[in-house]
């Protein structure tokens, strides 16, 4: 398969692996507020048969369902700048967000295997100039290696720092690195390194590997 | 006599008020936020029916299940899940769970699958003593 082509089909099931995830999250969240309305009714129901309401109850259902409400809303929020991030090939973003993003967007498949994430993002702006969806489909491959690769603590920890010549991305508290968890980085992330000019760099003696992105940040 | 049921999911707030309405219908429900924590319980207790989350952390309902027919053959599972495709239900029932229904639940049809499921214990439990009876009075010579 050509490069670009490998690239366009790791991309559109990247693109399927993260709706196929948001759209579960967003069922449960309905299937909450759903279970939210239905105890209500069952109170109405109650109340009509003679059973006095209890307003504190009540009052706690509708935190629960503005809760659910809050956390609906933050996924979808996750969903539009994903979808977004496909529209331009080259952009100016913070770091510090894209990581924020690709949190929210793995935070599923953390959860699933067991993994805590953990970001450490620096209170100053990362900015890089590249492909925001490139980007994320790399550092979605190197975060699913990084959970499999995760040491005894679980844990999985990501730093961002700018250097001399561009961004550095750290993915630390790992244990083994090339065996069971597969080999790193294969063919899409080293297609996608090449397109990003970008670079991954394994250190087992510190049990990290490194992502650097080459290329002067823009002015902030 | 209620019907005794057994909800596993991840989802603690999904847990919790699905209980209570299963309470309010009379049924007595105990909860467990895991695979793990459900196959503890069912070492000393048996239920009805399960409810079990099809994806959860660590251990997954199909996994939870085959161990759990393996403890208890007669046990009726019933997958609830929030996955929108049909195939992994459809998996699931080929390992042998009972049923599977979709989030967000429809509580009159949870509760006919629930019923339904306490009849089929009923039975097989009953057939298993039945074979059981007939094991000791062949072995007796009777």
């Amino acid at each position: 398969m050509a490069p670009m082509d490998l690239i366009g089909r790791c991309g559109i099931q990247f693109f399927g692996k993260m709706s196929a995830s948001i759209s579960h999250d967003l069922k449960n969240v309905l299937a909450v507020i759903n279970e939210n309305a239905g105890l209500l009714e069952d109170f109405c129901v109650m109340a009509e048969k003679g059973k006095a309401l209890e307003p504190t109850r009540l009052k706690r259902l509708a935190e629960d369902v503005k809760h659910q409400i809050r956390r609906g809303d933050r996924i979808i929020t996750s969903l539009n700048t994903f979808a977004h991030s496909a529209d331009r090939e080259s952009v100016a973003i913070d770091l510090r967000e894209l990581l924020g993003l690709l949190l929210e967007l793995t935070q599923r498949s953390a959860s699933m295997q067991g993994v805590s994430l953990a970001v450490d993002r620096p209170p100053d702006p990362i900015m890089a100039t590249t492909s925001p969806f490139l980007l994320l489909n790399l550092l979605w491959f190197c975060l699913d290696y990084a959970m499999k690769a995760a040491g005894p603590e679980k844990t999985v920890e990501i730093t961002a720092e700018k250097t001399d010549d561009g961004t550095r991305l750290h993915f630390r508290k790992l244990a083994e690195m090339g065996s069971g968890a597969g080999s790193f980085p294969a063919e899409p992330e080293r297609l996608l390194t090449g397109v990003l000019n970008a670079q991954i760099q394994l250190d087992p003696d510190s049990r990290e590997f490194v992502v650097s992105l080459r290329g002067r940040a823009p002015e902030e | 006599m209620a019907e005794k049921v057994l909800i596993v999911d991840d989802d603690k707030a999904f847990l919790q008020i699905l209980a209570e309405r299963m309470q309010n219908r009379g049924m007595e429900v105990t909860t467990a936020e895991s695979a793990a924590a459900a196959l503890k319980l069912l070492e000393k207790e048996s239920y009805d029916a399960v409810l079990l989350d099809l994806m959860m952390p660590e251990m997954g309902g199909i996994e939870a299940l085959q161990i759990m027919r393996k403890k208890q053959p007669e046990i009726q599972v019933i997958f609830v899940t929030g996955h929108p495709s049909v195939s992994k239900g459809v998996e699931a029932m080929k390992l042998g769970a009972m049923d599977f229904i979709p989030k967000p639940v429809d509580m009159s049809e949870l509760t006919e699958k629930i019923q339904h499921a306490k009849a089929s214990r009923m039975i097989l439990v009953e057939k298993a003593s039945q074979e059981k009876i007939k094991k000791i009075l062949t072995d007796k010579g009777w």
